[in-house]
């Protein structure tokens, strides 16, 4: 009983958080940056930070993360950290060579004040920034909002460099939020399928699941180019997928650059597959293969042969807005019933859109943004779940609480495979499908008494 | 839309100065929206006939991230629209990170958006760009012209110097640039003759001498600028003058400051002048 001490009163606080549901913005901003081919994300601040954010993405993704830190001391918090950004430019121009740099501020830079893109446009004009090499910079105090809010900062910094040339590309724009690799490869081959071409950004395919090949590159094959990015004010159109995520690079991309874009939520389950599929058929001008029918027949029949098991089964889950929503939509179209709903990230209208989603439920539905897992696990003591969907900080809960726990979101810091398996598309739900199947049948194999206890199911 | 911050050492007459000229700005038909980037939120109340203000620090304090426009400009004279940074008590806290999170928000939410129809926004911003924070009004993209009030007083000209330098760093990779010195008068000796030949070494202008009159006091207890409470007054048509001046002004300099001993020198040349 690691959380023995959680009451099962729920009282009011104001003022206290007790194990976030969220982390830190640059985390999210310098994975953003990592899914730029041969970028190197930069940290803007002291070197604790930079070292925590290296290492959390590295025991989640379980690969070497580089990144590059303005090492700031008592002197450059009382002068301003621009000496110490424009050596690391020079420097690290000098020696590691990347394509870009991704600056991400934190806390300090932006509390003393730092204004990066001065910063940024003098370390040009000094010629800190080779000719054809890149800097770009995303403010992400992380006071403000959450890893999720650095994420979207990020990626809309990358949407910052599109230059349009004045003639369309015929290339559809997908903006994926923060899903693994896997699911953005995964996002890759449904739109080939389709016939769409796309750019994807950012894209941490093969550079976050890269194989071990016995060869150390800094900077591996994966990533949106440059040149992809630059493109992608050409495009003839932006799905964003993720409102919390995506939608502010992709209206961005629209207001400046008039590349029209929808804003769908991310494709985790059936429906959301569905409506992503069809505004990439609608927006790419192409019909939906057989395969791709086939696949979402699949899915279909995996709900129909199983749907007893899922029926009135109460779900709690944690993570982040735009995966919550897809994930309380799935859930609910199969009988299954997301009865605690927690984020850690701010934004009134998550808890609007879950009651929305969760409207024809049977239970009651307690949600909130900006909630903890000591709320939830409170919750829980007050009423148990049969399941609880959410990151590796959840197996607390489920131990004390002897619930199931199937690992999803972000950090997964005790399992692997969600680099290499995705749960994003058709597919991607008869994977979610199968985790959940297991997870409640193992439970009742555990549990049975003899006389229930059941080959066939 | 006009952007413009006025900068200038603490009591030199920032909030007199811009509210006046804010007052003789809409009386031309202009319009205006002043933020008070100051943590005693005193920069509108001449325009609002007291503290009324409610800030942007308090609001998102009291009521969270979900702020609407309305909650924090109030309209004032003329059709202004008023608002007040705010921040934390003395003592405690980091002003200048709040003002980057108060103008950040008005920006999310959308208050120099096009559809707001405005001619101005005016930053009334604490004495000495003393932190970075203090910085963000000329940060690129946000305020383009800056204006100094000053006096003859030497501490106020070393101040000026200094602001100018803070300038400078801005302009060299934006668009902000020094509009000119406003002379707020203190009765010094060769006033007007010393900030003159202070902005031409600077490599601009003193944009209007305000001469000192008593009427910016009875107004101030008023709790009113000088041209709502008596728009006769000898002083009202000064701020008019100013107005008039800034809206007119077509001279936008990078500032070169100057070193501290020719600063120095400048004191004792008008200085002497008036001894001998």
């Amino acid at each position: 009983m690691l959380l023995r001490h959680t009451p099962k009163e729920v009282t009011e606080r104001t003022a206290l958080t007790i194990n976030p549901a969220k982390t830190c913005q640059p985390i999210g901003a310098m994975y953003a940056a990592l899914g730029i081919h041969g970028c190197l994300p930069h940290s803007h601040g002291s070197q604790g930070c930079c070292a925590y954010h290296r290492s959390t993405l590295t025991r989640h993704y379980k690969e070497p993360i580089s990144a590059a830190t303005s090492s700031f001391t008592e002197g450059s918090s009382v002068f301003g950290g621009q000496a110490n950004l424009l050596q690391a430019i020079s420097t690290i121009f000098n020696v590691y060579n990347p394509e870009i740099i991704a600056v991400h501020t934190t806390c300090l830079s932006e509390t003393i004040g730092d204004d990066l893109p001065q910063i940024m446009k003098k370390s040009i004009d000094e010629g800190n920034t080779p000719e054809g090499k890149v800097v770009i910079g995303a403010s992400t105090p992380s006071y403000v909002g959450s890893h999720v809010t650095g994420f979207s900062n990020m990626v809309k910094a990358m949407a910052n460099i599109a230059e349009p040339t004045g003639k369309k590309n015929g290339k559809v724009n997908i903006i994926p939020g923060w899903v693994e690799p896997c699911d953005m490869e995964e996002i890759k081959r449904i739109s080939a399928m389709i016939g769409v071409d796309i750019t994807l950004f950012p894209d941490t395919s093969g550079v976050l699941n890269s194989p071990l090949s016995g060869e150390y590159t800094m900077f591996p094959k994966g990533g949106t180019t440059i040149a992809e990015l630059k493109g992608c004010a050409n495009a003839i159109g932006t799905l964003a997928l993720g409102e919390w995520c995506s939608a502010d690079a992709a209206r961005f991309l629209d207001t400046k650059h008039k590349v029209p874009c929808s804003i769908l939520d991310m494709p985790f389950g059936l429906k959301a597959t569905d409506r992503f599929i069809n505004a990439l058929r609608t927006v790419g001008g192409t019909t939906v293969p057989e395969e791709i029918t086939d696949e979402r027949g699949q899915l279909v029949d995996f709900i129909s042969d199983m749907h007893q098991y899922f029926y009135h089964k109460k779900v709690a889950i944690v993570g982040d807005p735009d995966q919550l929503i897809s994930m309380a939509e799935f859930l609910m179209s199969i009988d299954m019933c997301p009865v605690y709903v927690i984020t850690g990230t701010p934004g009134k209208r998550f808890e609007k859109r879950i009651k929305e989603i969760t409207k024809e439920s049977p239970f009651p539905v307690n949600v909130k943004a900006q909630g903890d897992m000591f709320l939830l696990h409170q919750w829980i003591k007050n009423d148990p779940v049969d399941l609880i969907i959410g990151n590796t900080y959840c197996k607390y809960i489920a131990r004390d609480e002897d619930i199931p726990l199937i690992r999803w979101g972000f950090p997964i810091l005790d399992r692997q495979g969600h680099q290499y398996f995705p749960t994003v598309g058709y597919k991607g739900g008869i994977r979610i499908l199968e985790k959940i199947l297991s997870s409640l049948l193992d439970r009742n194999d555990r549990d049975a008494p003899e006389e229930k206890f059941e080959l066939v199911f | 839309m006009r952007k413009v911050a006025i900068y200038g050492k603490g009591g030199i007459g920032k909030s007199t100065t811009t509210q006046n000229t804010v007052a003789g700005l809409a009386e031309m038909g202009r319009k205006i929206m002043v933020v008070g980037c100051d943590p005693k939120a005193d920069s509108t109340r001449l325009l609002l006939g007291g503290l009324a203000q409610k800030s942007v620090l308090d609001t998102l304090r009291e009521e969270g991230e979900d702020v609407e426009l309305d909650d924090i400009r109030k309209p004032g004279y003329g059709k202004t629209w008023c608002v007040e940074s705010g921040g934390p008590e003395p003592g405690v806290g980091c002003a200048g990170r709040g003002i980057i999170t108060s103008i950040n928000m008005l920006e999310s939410l959308g208050a120099y958006e096009q559809s707001e129809g405005l001619d101005y926004a005016f930053y009334d911003v604490l004495g000495d760009v003393v932190c970075g924070g203090f910085a963000m009004p000329i940060r690129d993209g946000k305020a383009e012209e800056i204006y100094i009030v000053c006096s003859g007083e030497m501490m106020a000209m070393y101040a000026a110097n200094n602001i100018c330098k803070g300038i400078m760093k801005f302009a060299q990779s934006g668009r902000v640039r020094l509009g000119g010195l406003i002379c707020n008068s203190r009765n010094v000796d060769n006033e007007k003759e010393m900030i003159q030949e202070l902005a031409k070494k600077i490599g601009t202008q003193m944009i209007y001498f305000v001469p000192r009159d008593n009427d910016v006091q009875r107004a101030e207890i008023n709790r009113k600028t000088v041209i709502e409470w008596k728009p006769e007054a000898k002083q009202a048509d000064e701020y008019r003058g100013l107005a008039k001046a800034i809206d007119e002004n077509k001279m936008f300099v990078i500032p070169k400051p100057l070193e501290i001993e020719t600063l120095e020198q400048l004191l004792m040349e008008y200085g002497l002048m008036q001894a001998a």
